[in-house]
């Protein structure tokens, strides 16, 4: 089982970029539970969601303890919450941010993990640019797609669409195809050096 | 069809596939999504010939279940927590008059202290209700037994609350496979209502009823429940030859043959423990589980055949009977009674509590040995506790104990909801 935590802030669309994920799992044929961390529901407060996906039916109903990925939408919660709790020492994690892991000041943090399984993605200024607002949930999710191989971006698109329609649909389309290319663009780097 | 999908939206699907006639509801977390997708359907057109009617509070929404269904309308209506109980005078009602109402209960906890999440402190204060009752584990359980519901419902004129544990299951995406409107409508027949207020042929319905005749009343409300228990398997049965998959039914045993110690629960949670039953049956373990899926009626019997070959129960339940202990727990003992067995009793995931795998190891291990207390709370926090209890009998104005339990486990306020 292959286990998902996102951080992020009420309104940047934690809960709606977990069962995105879970359909897209779905789509690829596998088995997918997303939940939302209850409580919390005012914008701008830290708000968690979880993903797991196998290839049988998912019966545990527990928090994600033990992520095998992380998507962090809002870096500014890496100084308010411990988001990395629990992480697998040879997990992914993804963080939405226009600085490197260096820059953000956890290339030591970093340091004993799997390089390819790292990436930092703009994925705020991409939704800005192609939605026209600043959700970074769905731009992840094509990110998500390429460091992790676990979900195709055509499932991701898929995804979009069954949660989405018209312009919407299209801008996150292109925001997350933007951020699968440019997350495999970065990660072919790392592996080729 | 499979689809991937929230809980509240497949329910209510399922309860559209029903052609239910009339909807009457009030909003309240965590079953909200289920009454707003069944609005959106009924004003896009998608749901025919059913009235949706907003109503001013759960006591409304009761009250106006009871006319709908006393008219003969199939009838549906969702709520959870306090919205459950300020409809409880008509919840008793609806059963007392015998009207095949289907509710969704999506389970919540019970104020005060205000908590709006999962625990099963709402469903079980109407379970002498004259209700019955099912339990869902997953949210495929959860929308097949709203089918089985109605026609349960109708074939014994008594309503069923369909419980499925809030935000746990309603706000959970997961596979599930949604019927065809063919395979419901071969397993639901038309509503042909035993009573029925109609102006062409005027009865009353609602008499008073004094010393003379009440007894003999409750009575057959008594016997419909039983009747229930040799119907609920019928139509589990039934169900399974039409759609294919195993739904409802009273209890659910897991790998309860030949096993010592065997833990029994409600909704949810079964999945977390078939897990660590899994895990600790690898590591050579006799342990087993039973789902009660029929809360109401009681499913003595069919307790006491699964558990009587083991050496210990343990009862884990997300409710608490104040000042006794297990409210589950008192069911399962009776049904175990001249049994010589252990019989432990475990509150877990009140308000929401998250119920870990790695706490429930290390409890039924502990009960595998015998080492249990009879009553037992789950991951209790007793220096949080012990605290309180010395301030009391320190000072006399100690305070609000919500307020200083939060204020020593550091959160300083509630969040908004």
């Amino acid at each position: 089982m292959f286990q998902v935590r996102i951080h992020g802030r009420g309104g940047q669309g934690v809960v709606t970029g977990a069962e995105m994920l879970s359909i897209a799992a779905f789509l690829g044929g596998r088995h997918a539970q997303a939940v939302p961390s209850f409580g919390s529901e005012r914008t701008g407060a830290p708000v968690v969601a979880f993903c797991r996906i196998d290839d049988k039916e998912i019966r545990l109903r527990e928090p994600v303890m033990a992520p095998d990925a992380l998507l962090i939408q809002d870096p500014t919660l890496l100084h308010q919450v411990d988001v990395f709790q629990g992480l697998r020492p040879d997990g992914y994690i993804l963080i939405n941010t226009n600085r490197s892991f260096e820059e953000l000041g956890l290339g030591e943090f970093v340091a004993g993990f799997r390089a390819e399984r790292l990436a930092t993605v703009p994925a705020t200024e991409l939704a800005l640019k192609h939605v026209g607002r600043p959700v970074p949930n769905v731009p992840l999710l094509g990110g998500f797609a390429a460091i992790s191989g676990l979900i195709s971006l055509d499932a991701v698109i898929a995804a979009i669409g069954e949660k989405f329609a018209g312009k919407v649909a299209d801008g996150n389309i292109a925001a997350a195809t933007a951020a699968y290319e440019m997350v495999r663009g970065a990660t072919r780097e790392v592996t080729h050096a | 069809m499979l689809k991937q999908t929230e809980g509240s939206h497949a329910v209510a699907e399922a309860v559209a596939l029903c052609r239910p006639e009339v909807i009457c509801a009030y909003p309240i977390s965590p079953q909200t999504h289920i009454v707003e997708a069944l609005g959106e359907m009924v004003k896009g057109g998608d749901l025919a010939r059913c009235e949706f009617i907003n109503v001013e509070s759960e006591f409304a929404a009761m009250s106006v279940a009871i006319g709908a269904s006393a008219a003969g309308a199939r009838t549906y209506t969702a709520t959870a927590s306090q919205g459950l109980l300020f409809m409880a005078e008509a919840v008793y009602n609806a059963a007392g008059l015998g009207l095949p109402i289907v509710m969704t209960d999506a389970n919540r906890a019970i104020g005060a202290p205000i908590n709006i999440w999962n625990d099963h402190s709402d469903a079980l204060s109407m379970r002498d209700s004259g209700w019955i009752q099912l339990f869902a584990e997953t949210n495929q359980e959860a929308l097949d037994l709203h089918i089985i519901a109605f026609r349960l419902a109708e074939e014994l004129s008594l309503p069923v609350m369909v419980c499925m544990d809030g935000f746990i299951l309603t706000h959970a995406y997961e596979r599930v496979d949604m019927p065809a409107q063919a395979q419901v409508d071969r397993y639901l027949p038309a509503y042909e209502p035993r009573q029925v207020l109609d102006p062409r042929d005027p009865v009353s319905i609602g008499a008073m009823v004094g010393p003379e005749a009440f007894s003999e009343v409750r009575y057959l409300a008594h016997a419909k429940q039983l009747q229930a228990l040799d119907r609920i398997p019928v139509l589990a049965a039934e169900f399974a030859a039409i759609f294919g998959r195993e739904s409802g039914g009273l209890v659910h045993p897991y790998r309860t043959e030949d096993a010592e110690t065997i833990v029994v629960a409600m909704g949810s949670v079964m999945g977390t423990i078939k897990d660590v039953v899994d895990e600790m049956r690898a590591g050579g373990a006799a342990i087993g589980a039973l789902g009660i899926c029929s809360y109401r009626p009681a499913p003595l019997a069919a307790i006491r055949a699964a558990v009587e070959g083991a050496k210990r129960v343990v009862v884990v339940e997300k409710s608490l009977a104040v000042g006794l202990g297990g409210i589950l727990a008192t069911d399962v003992r009776m049904a175990m009674s001249g049994l010589h067995l252990h019989g432990y009793t475990v509150i877990a995931g009140l308000g929401g509590r998250p119920i870990l795998k790695s706490s429930l190891h290390r409890l039924f291990e502990r009960a595998g040995r015998d080492d249990l207390e009879h009553v037992t709370f789950l991951d209790l926090n007793w220096d949080v506790v012990n605290r309180v209890l010395d301030r009391e009998r320190a000072v006399r104005r100690s305070g609000s104990i919500a307020e200083n339990v939060l204020r020593d486990v550091g959160v300083t306020s509630t969040p908004g909801v």
